[in-house]
């Protein structure tokens, strides 16, 4: 990242975090106008430092070897793919995976939000699925808080030497459950249940999106561990240019 | 891809059939909605009133209602099959620069 490049995502990670305290008691895809006006624009907000982060470092990455194009493709093709599924689940509701995990093992956590609001913009506008006013919330648990938790899981297992398919799973597989946990919180800060507070809508939530989404995850872990084992196997020399860490 | 590679792929996938299939048939009768609607169902619940969205969907303004099933799940499908597209498009030029490569080696050793 250039001088002025830090200097931008430092200004808006700034303006940010002025919002973030004011004392608006704030909120997968919340779908469209289901948030009040002023927290549209508080996650909006809050998501712009991220992107903004995540545009420099997929601009970096394209310097650092144009060869890396395809595989910032195919990250984001695995999530439009993923994504698009929906999956049936245990609790008789069908929900969807977010397919984010890969993105942020191969890039980094702040490129994937780019990818991410593609997808989401996308189903936003030509599938009434989320919306655009809820786009800065929606990006911010699929494509910000997910990812970001997903690359740190992977840096932690790798850390402490975990067999490196299984931390590939467990990133994939945590960070897809993290960001309908983020959902939930989201929801229940815009609408705190009368009895029980913030909290008590949190676990409202919570156990509507939770018990769908944790075989869900699963099957995003397994699927993420396929690609990269295909991923291995055939694109080694992409692999390396953008330095991702050989088994 | 090494044969030890192959049988885990085959492995997960089969568990990924498993995993989706599992519940259609022990929750026999389930809807299966969205749980983006259940989300909503919830709303209406804790706030005790049916919320009216302040915003409706740009698409679903421009077409004076809402979206035909068959449509979006045609849309969904066009999602989809971009994806599927370019993974595919590019696994293929790898899988296939790979073989290329083995051959070209073999041809440089005789």
């Amino acid at each position: 990242m250039t001088q002025k490049q830090r200097k931008l995502v430092r200004l808006t990670a700034c303006a940010a975090l002025m919002c973030s305290a004011l004392p608006m008691a704030g909120a997968m895809h919340i779908m469209e106008g289901f948030l009040p006006p002023s927290m549209c624009i508080l996650w909006g907000v809050i998501a712009l430092p991220f992107l903004l982060a995540g545009y420099f470092s997929l601009k970096r990455t394209v310097a650092h070897d144009r060869r890396s194009i395809t595989l910032i493709a195919m990250a984001g093709a695995f999530i439009f793919v993923i994504s698009s599924l929906k999956i049936p689940s245990v609790t008789g509701s069908c929900s969807h995976m977010t397919g984010t995990g890969l993105g942020a093992i191969l890039f980094g956590p702040s490129a994937v939000s780019i990818l991410g609001v593609i997808v989401l913009l996308f189903q936003a506008i030509l599938l009434a699925h989320g919306g655009l006013t809820t786009l800065g919330a929606n990006t911010f648990s699929m494509a910000i808080a997910g990812p970001f938790v997903s690359y740190g899981i992977y840096k932690l297992c790798h850390k402490l030497k975990v067999n490196k398919l299984v931390s590939v799973f467990l990133a994939a597989a945590l960070g897809d459950l993290l960001t309908y946990c983020v959902t939930s919180v989201q929801l229940a800060v815009a609408y705190p249940s009368a009895t029980g507070g913030v909290l008590g809508s949190v676990i409202e939530f919570l156990g509507v999106f939770a018990p769908t989404q944790l075989p869900l995850a699963v099957v995003e872990g397994v699927l993420t561990v396929i690609i990269v084992i295909a991923l291995e196997s055939y694109a080694r020399p992409e692999l390396r240019a953008i330095g991702f860490e050989e088994a | 891809m090494s044969r030890k590679n192959k049988i885990i792929v085959v492995v997960l996938l089969l568990l990924c059939v498993l995993l989706v299939a599992a519940p259609l048939f022990a929750l026999r009768g389930a809807s299966f909605g969205g749980s983006d609607d259940a989300g909503s169902v919830k709303v209406a619940e804790i706030t005790g009133e049916e919320y009216e969205p302040w915003f409706t969907p740009v698409f679903e303004q421009l077409l004076g209602g809402e979206l035909p099933g068959e449509v979006e799940s045609m849309l969904f499908c066009v999602q989809t099959g971009i994806g599927v597209g370019v993974i595919a498009f590019f696994l293929g030029r790898f899988v296939e620069r790979k073989k290329q490569e083995a051959i070209r080696e073999k041809e440089h050793k005789q």
